[in-house]
C-alpha cells in the first residue's frame, strides 16, 4: 500500500477515534476507563477463541460488530482500535505503517458499519431475543464483508503489486462472504448467551424489557443453515459480476498475494500507477462497481456514527434494570 | 500479580537501547519503518544498507541474531503468500527454469519480502527492548490522547487475567469431552465467549467500584517517569537521519 493511502486512512481513523472517545466519555463517564479497558482485554482474548468451521479447520473472531452491539458503536470502536494498536506496537503483530488502514478496516468500519446494519434489521425483525440475535448475525456478517470492500477500495488507490482492482475486489469479497459466516454465527450466539444471563449488558437490546426478551430460543443449526443460504444468495449475485474473472483457484492465489501485500507499503507514484501494467479488463465498469459499493459502505459507517451521536438510550448500560 | 510480570516478547537485558526512553524508541522505530516503506523496490543496495542499520540496532540491544530470526518466523505465513505474486501478476514475463513469471510480479515479491522482513525486525527490536506498559507510557508522552492511554493501560493490566480465564474455560470444555469439528457444533464456543464477556464486564464494574472507594475522580493518576533527554533525542535523530538518507538516495537514484 502506498504512503498516501497510509497517511489518508491514518487521518480518517484518527479523526473518527477522537470523536468516538468524546462520545464514549459521555456514555460511560468515569466508568469508561475500567470498562473499556477490560472489554478491550476481552476482545483481545476473544480473537484467540478458535471456533470450528468444517472438518477440523478453525476460524477466529474479529469482534468489531460484536463489540459495537454489546457496548455501543463508539465504545466498541475504541475498544477494537486499542486492540489493533497494541497488537501492532506492543506485540509486533501487524505493520507499523499499516496502522492507519488496519484501524479503519478492523475497528472503525466494522463497529460503525456493523452497528448501522444491526439497527436496520432490528427495525424489521420482531422485538424478541430471536430478532436481536438474528440482527447481530447479519450485522457481523456485513461488517466482515464491508471490511473486505474497504480494503479493495484502498487497494484501488494505493496498490503496489500489479494485481488488477476487479480481481482484488472479487477475491477479497468472495473469501470474506465465507469468512463472515463464522463471524456471524459466533457473534450472534455470543450475544444470545449474554442476553440469557445479563440482558442489561447488551447495548443494542437496551430498548427491550424482560418480557420481550423472555421468549424464543434460536437453534444453532437453523441459524447456520440460514446464514449459509444468505451467503449463497450474495455469492451468486457477486459471481454475476465476476464471470470474466479467472477461475476459483487463481482467485484464491490472488487473494493470498493480496494478503501478502497488505504488510507492504511502498510509495506508488500516482493514483492508478499500476493499472497500465495490470491490464485492467473493463476499467469503467469496475470503477463504477467500486463507486457504488464504496458509497454503500461509507453510508453505513456514516449512519452508524449518526446513530452513535444521536443515541440517547442505554447511556449507562449497567444502570438500566 | 506476584509472577508473570515479564512478557513473552520482552528480553531482559541491560543495553543502551533497553535504557533509551520508550517515546524515543517509538519515534525511531516509526522513522526507520517509514523510510523503508518509501524506498523504491529497485534500489536493492538501499535494502542492503537498511539491513546493516537494523543489524547494528540488534547488536546494540544485545539481542542474539538467532532470537530475531526466530521471531521473524512469525511473519512467515504472510511472506509465504508473496511467493505467489510472480505467478498471478500481469505484464511482461520472463522464463525462470522453464516457468514463465511476471517481471513486475517478481519485483512485487521482492518488495514485500524485503520490506516485511526489515519492518518486522525493527518492531521486534522495539518490543524486545521495551516492556508493554512503557510502550504505552511512551505513546502518552507522544501526545496520544490521555483517555486512550488510560484505557490501553487498563487493557494490558488485565489482559493476562482475561486470557487465563479463557484458558480455564477451554480446559473445562475439553475435559467434558467438547471437541467440535463442524460449525453447527459451535454453540458452546459462542456461549463461552458470551460468558467471558459477562465475567469481564462484571469484573470491570467491581474494579470501578474499588477505584471509586479509593478516590477515583475520572482521571487516572500520573507518575513522573524519566522523560527522554536531549542526548537520547539526538541519538534517535542520528538513526532516523541515516534511514532517511538511504531512502532519499534511493529515491534520487530511481
Amino acid at each position: 500500500m502506498s504512503a498516501g493511502t497510509a497517511v489518508a486512512t491514518g487521518a480518517v481513523s484518527m479523526g473518527t477515534v477522537t470523536m468516538a472517545l468524546r462520545q464514549a466519555k459521555y456514555q460511560l463517564q468515569d466508568k469508561l476507563v475500567p470498562l473499556a479497558g477490560i472489554t478491550a482485554a476481552f476482545i483481545f482474548a476473544a480473537q484467540m477463541f478458535n471456533f470450528p468451521v468444517a472438518a477440523g479447520t478453525t476460524g477466529h473472531l474479529l469482534g468489531g460488530a460484536l463489540a459495537a452491539i454489546l457496548l455501543g458503536p463508539s465504545v466498541g470502536a475504541i475498544v477494537v482500535t486499542i486492540v489493533v494498536v497494541i497488537q501492532a506496537l506492543a506485540f509486533a503483530d501487524g505493520g507499523l505503517t499499516a496502522l492507519g488502514y488496519n484501524v479503519l478496516n478492523m475497528a472503525v468500519i466494522p463497529a460503525y458499519g456493523g452497528y448501522a446494519v444491526f439497527r436496520l434489521f432490528r427495525r424489521w425483525f420482531p422485538r424478541t431475543t430471536g430478532g436481536v440475535v438474528s440482527a447481530v448475525g447479519l450485522a457481523a456478517w456485513s461488517s466482515v464483508v464491508m471490511s473486505s470492500v474497504a480494503f479493495s477500495i484502498e487497494w484501488l488507490f494505493g496498490a503496489t503489486a500489479p494485481v488488477a482492482f476487479d480481481d482484488v475486489l472479487f477475491a477479497m469479497v468472495g473469501i470474506h462472504i465465507l469468512i463472515g459466516i463464522g463471524e456471524a454465527v459466533i457473534s450472534a450466539l455470543a450475544v444470545g448467551a449474554v442476553l440469557a444471563s445479563r440482558p442489561d449488558l447488551v447495548h443494542g437490546a437496551s430498548d427491550l424489557d424482560r418480557r420481550q426478551l423472555a421468549d424464543t430460543k434460536v437453534r444453532t443449526r437453523t441459524f447456520v443453515i440460514g446464514g449459509i443460504l444468505v451467503a449463497l444468495v450474495f455469492a451468486a449475485v457477486v459471481s454475476q459480476f465476476a464471470v470474466d474473472s479467472p477461475d476459483g483457484l487463481g482467485r484464491v492465489a490472488e487473494d493470498t498475494g493480496i494478503i501478502a501485500s497488505a504488510s507492504d507499503h511502498a510509495l506508488s507514484s500516482s493514483l492508478f500507477a499500476d493499472y497500465a501494467t495490470a491490464g485492467i479488463a473493463n476499467e469503467s465498469l469496475s470503477l463504477a462497481v467500486a463507486g457504488v459499493i464504496g458509497t454503500l459502505v461509507a453510508l453505513s459507517v456514516a449512519a452508524g456514527i449518526l446513530l452513535a451521536v444521536r443515541d440517547k438510550r442505554g447511556r449507562d448500560p449497567a444502570m438500566s434494570p | 500479580m506476584g509472577a508473570g510480570h515479564s512478557h513473552a516478547l520482552y528480553v531482559h537485558e541491560h543495553s543502551p537501547i533497553h535504557r533509551l526512553a520508550p517515546e524515543a524508541k517509538i519515534v525511531a522505530a516509526l522513522g526507520i519503518v517509514a523510510s523503508i516503506a518509501v524506498t523504491p523496490r529497485q534500489a536493492v543496495w538501499g535494502f542492503g544498507l537498511y539491513a546493516i542499520l537494523v543489524a547494528g540496532l540488534v547488536t546494540l540491544s544485545r539481542l542474539s541474531p538467532g532470537f530475531v530470526a526466530l521471531r521473524l518466523v512469525a511473519i512467515a505465513p504472510f511472506v509465504f503468500f508473496a511467493l505467489f505474486i510472480p505467478f498471478i501478476a500481469g505484464g511482461e514475463t520472463t522464463e525462470v527454469g522453464g516457468v514463465s513469471l511476471s517481471v513486475d510480479g517478481l519485483w512485487g515479491m521482492w518488495n514485500v519480502l524485503a520490506k516485511a522482513t526489515l519492518g518486522a525486525s525493527v518492531s521486534i527490536v522495539l518490543t524486545a527492548t521495551t516492556e508493554i506498559p512503557d510502550i504505552i507510557r511512551g505513546m502518552g508522552v507522544l501526545r496520544v490522547p490521555a483517555l486512550f492511554i488510560s484505557i490501553a493501560t487498563f487493557m494490558v493490566r488485565y489482559l493476562e487475567l482475561i486470557v487465563d480465564e479463557l484458558g480455564r474455560m477451554r480446559v473445562a470444555m475439553s475435559s467434558r469431552g467438547y471437541d467440535p469439528r463442524w460449525m453447527s457444533q459451535a454453540r458452546p464456543v459462542a456461549s463461552a465467549a458470551g460468558a467471558l464477556f459477562v465475567r469481564s464486564y462484571e469484573r470491570g464494574e467491581r474494579i470501578h467500584a474499588a477505584m471509586l472507594s479509593r478516590g477515583f475522580n475520572g482521571a487516572m493518576p500520573t507518575f513522573n517517569h524519566q522523560r527522554a533527554d536531549a542526548r537520547e533525542w539526538a541519538a534517535v535523530f542520528v538513526v532516523i537521519a541515516c534511514a532517511a538518507l538511504i531512502s532519499a538516495l534511493a529515491l534520487l537514484a530511481a
